[in-house]
């Protein structure tokens, strides 16, 4: 196959114009989706390094590779940038700026230079969050909690300054997706049809643009007690860290759902195409999407039962909290019940679809448990924590993720990666996934707390195993990188529509030309109307 | 009591708190298995039986209203049981009864140290009795830090300027392990503790600071004590002084009996008699019952909340007083029935 398959296709994105300062300064939402894309990657691979530098020093008890302060700065950087520079955005920044437009027959997002401005404005919070590595580091953690995070001597004003900047970005593009999807649609493509990727890139914008200022805030505020003391959360002054808690989850729960929600879209489209079978309940996963976003936002005192809030508080958050099973509850069965009686291929993509169910019901349950009062009291700020939100963030947002991008993958890039090779890799990330973190369920049942740098020498066994599966994990990626890479230079063309899929992204050529259809899309049936 | 459930899976059971966890925990587990294994049973069959490599045609079914009504309400009705449950366990967990010894903890990086109400203090080793409540009022020295001690399955953080409480009956005795969970700083992971539940014999001596043999406690290599007299081979020393003696010696020393009496009278503010456990009404018409937070805040904040018939006349305590005072000072009150 030739180096040039792409040029087969005549005029496209990628072709288009040449040279770096043509992408740098390109308004086109699949450039910049592509930008986000490798940008993402990058941080994902930083962010992978400190965990396995995590898991390398819990290999056994004692100092295995690093000093205590050492490891407090590695687990805060693997925490800080997966949540803020990884799973926050990736699958809406990536896919979804190059897929979102395309399946509402769009020429772009209603914003473009918006979107630009996005992507700078995030690169420009990640460095500054990034520039305390050369500095004096961070060790408060992901969650910043004071007073530790006021009186700690390490560069933490730059991390949340850091934090700061990007959740504009984050703001920026749930703006242009609303606006996008609520003007932009082609003929035909109703509300009543729209895919539900969209519906769920739709309710995480919301979330987006109504919990992200808080967390802008908090952080400042916190910046300003830093600089200068003004008695806020700081308790030797008068303030309150027990607000600081409030203020931080009214953001960082949502931002759970924020980091889910367009995962969970992705499988909804992913499982349909590869069963051949329409979409079960697609009105139920709809609603239920937004269920999920609504309760997103009372429910944030329940990582807090612990911190001395009340009595009363604890029982109405852990209540409200309940409520979140039953809207993710009716995803999994309809995902199931889509499946069911269906024509079933397993393709790479639908094997990550598998693997994000598998993963994420074990999240799921596990966070039934910790919904439960008493039973959260225990395993609270253990191992166990540590575990289950893995399960939903790994199994949410990364297992999710390798399925769209093995699904758009042909789309992006008009290039197919080896099937073989892609399901070596699958095996790898979903063994190495589970062999790493089960095990973290007993060790935090068992009482082990998380963010520790020694542990008793009960749980080395556990540990151990877990180290090892971090391996598996690497090698997985690695290898992925590897094939991917190996597609992007030299895979073979892939079609138009090589899945057979439904959805208007794939009525146009691989990869798209500038402004994505040649013609106005037509809209003959609806998007998961296989027969 | 003493056995480790779920295939060794959980911690010791140590309490009868415990036993009640362990059994909504074990009723979670197998109602989760059961539903992972019905997801991944359905999932796997069709994987199985529905493969377009082995000519299955799909059905055309947009969804099955009856089915649909059940999987929701079905989870609803079960995780109403869940809350409800959980809750009932969680209000015993957090009810001490009155009669519960109390012990006071606090915090620092990276130890904890512990007070009993005759005065004697250890750090790193809490000395209880077993089949005795014992109520820990804890506080912290400098960040948050979180007690915990999975034999028992009680957690709960400990803040600067506030007080928390945690409260349990030993029903095992020996050494049950205590550890910091919530992130501290540099030695989170080393600011340990055990927990060391002695029986009625041995508790007894403790008090009396007559020498005990730990070893069969599964202690063996000593009692790392900050205090005189609390370990089992130290010897008597001084004479301890109550913890609710120090606070009158301190009451004394920083001024305070100068407004306030220990006997009933008012003078410019109230009289510490009978103020612990007492509704107060202040000011603006608002009530409250005073307990160690509300005591604590009128040492630290006294304007905040200014008692019915006195004036905001008291200068603040903050940052003058350590947390061992601040302890004390309440004690003693406390201690004025």
């Amino acid at each position: 196959m030739s180096t040039h398959a792409a040029s087969g296709h005549g005029d496209n994105y990628i072709n288009h114009s040449k040279g770096i300062w043509s992408w740098l300064s390109t308004l086109d939402h699949k450039r910049i989706g592509i930008m986000y894309l490798f940008t993402i990657l990058v941080f994902f691979l930083l962010g992978g390094i400190f965990a396995i530098l995590i898991r390398l020093e819990l290999m056994s008890p004692g100092q295995t590779l690093m000093s205590a302060n050492t490891y407090n700065q590695v687990f805060t950087y693997h925490g800080t940038i997966m949540v803020f520079m990884v799973i926050i955005p990736l699958i809406p920044a990536a896919i979804g700026n190059f897929v979102l437009p395309m399946m509402i027959g769009a020429k772009d997002v209603a914003f473009p230079r918006l979107n630009l401005a996005s992507y700078y404005v995030f690169i420009a919070g990640a460095m500054l969050a990034a520039s305390t590595l050369f500095l004096k580091g961070v060790d408060t953690g992901w969650t910043f909690y004071a007073p530790y995070s006021i009186r700690t001597n390490t560069s933490a004003i730059f991390v949340l300054a850091g934090a700061f900047v990007m959740g504009f970005s984050s703001i920026f593009t749930g703006l242009n997706f609303i606006v996008t999807i609520h003007k932009l649609r082609a003929p035909g493509v109703t509300w009543g049809s729209l895919p539900l990727l969209l519906w769920a890139l739709y309710a995480t914008s919301i979330v987006q643009l109504l919990a992200t200022p808080v967390i802008a805030i908090t952080l400042f505020l916190l910046m300003m007690e830093r600089l200068l003391q003004i008695g806020i959360f700081d308790p030797a002054l008068g303030g309150d860290p027990v607000l600081f808690q409030h203020f931080f989850w009214f953001y960082s729960h949502p931002a759970v759902y924020i980091m889910v929600l367009p995962g969970m879209g992705v499988i909804s489209e992913l499982i349909p195409v590869f069963s051949r079978k329409t979409i079960f309940g697609y009105k139920a996963i709809a609603a239920a999407t937004f269920g999920i976003a609504l309760v997103a936002f009372i429910v944030w005192g329940h990582h807090m039962f612990v911190s001395g809030q009340s009595e009363f508080a604890n029982f109405v958050f852990s209540l409200l909290t309940m409520f979140v099973a039953v809207p993710t509850g009716v995803k999994v069965f309809s995902w199931a019940g889509t499946m069911f009686k269906g024509s079933i291929r397993l393709d790479t993509p639908m094997l990550y679809a598998l693997g994000f169910l598998f993963v994420f019901t074990i999240g799921g349950l596990t966070g039934v448990f910790l919904a439960t009062l008493a039973v959260n009291i225990h395993l609270t700020d253990t191992y166990f924590v540590v575990a289950h939100f893995h399960y939903v963030m790994v199994g949410g947002t990364i297992m999710a993720f390798m399925g769209g991008f093995h699904y758009w993958f042909p789309k992006f890039f008009g290039k197919m990666y080896s099937e073989s090779s892609a399901k070596i890799s699958f095996w790898l990330i979903f063994l190495g996934f589970n062999v790493t973190f089960f095990p973290q369920f007993i060790a935090g049942a068992q009482g082990m707390p998380r963010r520790y740098y020694d542990y008793l020498p009960e749980f080395t066994t556990l540990n151990q195993i877990s180290t090892y599966g971090s391996w598996m994990i690497s090698l997985g990626f690695l290898f992925s990188a590897f094939y991917l890479g190996r597609a992007l230079m030299s895979g073979p063309k892939a079609g138009d529509n090589p899945w057979g899929a439904k959805t208007l992204e794939w009525q146009s050529p691989s990869p798209p030309p500038m402004e994505n259809f040649h013609q106005t899309p037509v809209v003959n049936e609806g998007f998961y109307e296989y027969r | 009591m003493g056995e480790k459930a779920l295939l060794g899976t959980l911690p010791l059971v140590g309490t009868d708190i415990a036993k009640n966890w362990d059994a909504l925990y074990i009723f979670l587990f197998w109602l989760s298995v059961f539903f992972f294994v019905l997801v991944m049973g359905i999932l796997g069959y069709a994987v199985l039986k529905h493969r377009a490599s082995k000519g299955h045609k799909s059905a055309y079914i947009h969804g099955n209203v009856p089915l649909e009504v059940i999987w929701t309400v079905v989870p609803t009705v079960l995780l109403l049981i869940i809350f409800w449950w959980g809750y009932a366990v969680y209000k015993d967990m957090i009810t001490a009864p009155s009669d519960a010894m109390e012990i006071r903890v606090v915090g620092k990086q990276w130890m904890w140290n512990f007070y009993y109400d005759d005065g004697r203090t250890t750090t790193g080793d809490l000395f209880v009795p077993v089949n005795k409540p014992v109520k820990l009022i804890m506080s912290s020295e400098d960040v948050l830090h979180s007690f915990f001690i999975p034999n028992f399955r009680v957690k709960q953080d400990t803040v600067p300027g506030m007080y928390t409480t945690v409260w349990f009956e030993a029903a095992v005795t020996g050494m049950h392990q205590i550890y910091c969970a919530e992130y501290c700083g540099t030695a989170h992971s080393g600011m340990l503790g055990r927990l060391i539940a002695l029986n009625a014999e041995d508790w007894k001596a403790w008090k009396a600071e007559k020498k005990i043999d730990l070893t069969k406690y599964g202690i063996t290599d000593g009692v790392a004590i900050s205090s005189a007299a609390a370990s089992g081979d130290a010897k008597p020393t001084a004479k301890l002084t109550s913890v609710a003696e120090q606070g009158k010696k301190l009451m004394q020393l920083k001024g305070c009996v100068a407004c306030h009496s220990d006997d009933g009278s008012a003078r410019i503010g109230p009289t510490y008699k009978g103020a612990f456990g007492r509704q107060v009404e202040f000011v603006d018409g608002t009530k409250t019952t005073a307990d160690e937070n509300y005591l604590r805040e009128s040492i630290e904040n006294p304007t905040a909340k200014v008692v019915k018939g006195f004036n905001p006349v008291m200068p603040t305590y903050k940052g003058q007083l350590t947390e061992e005072e601040t302890n004390a000072l309440i004690a003693y009150i406390k201690s004025l029935k």
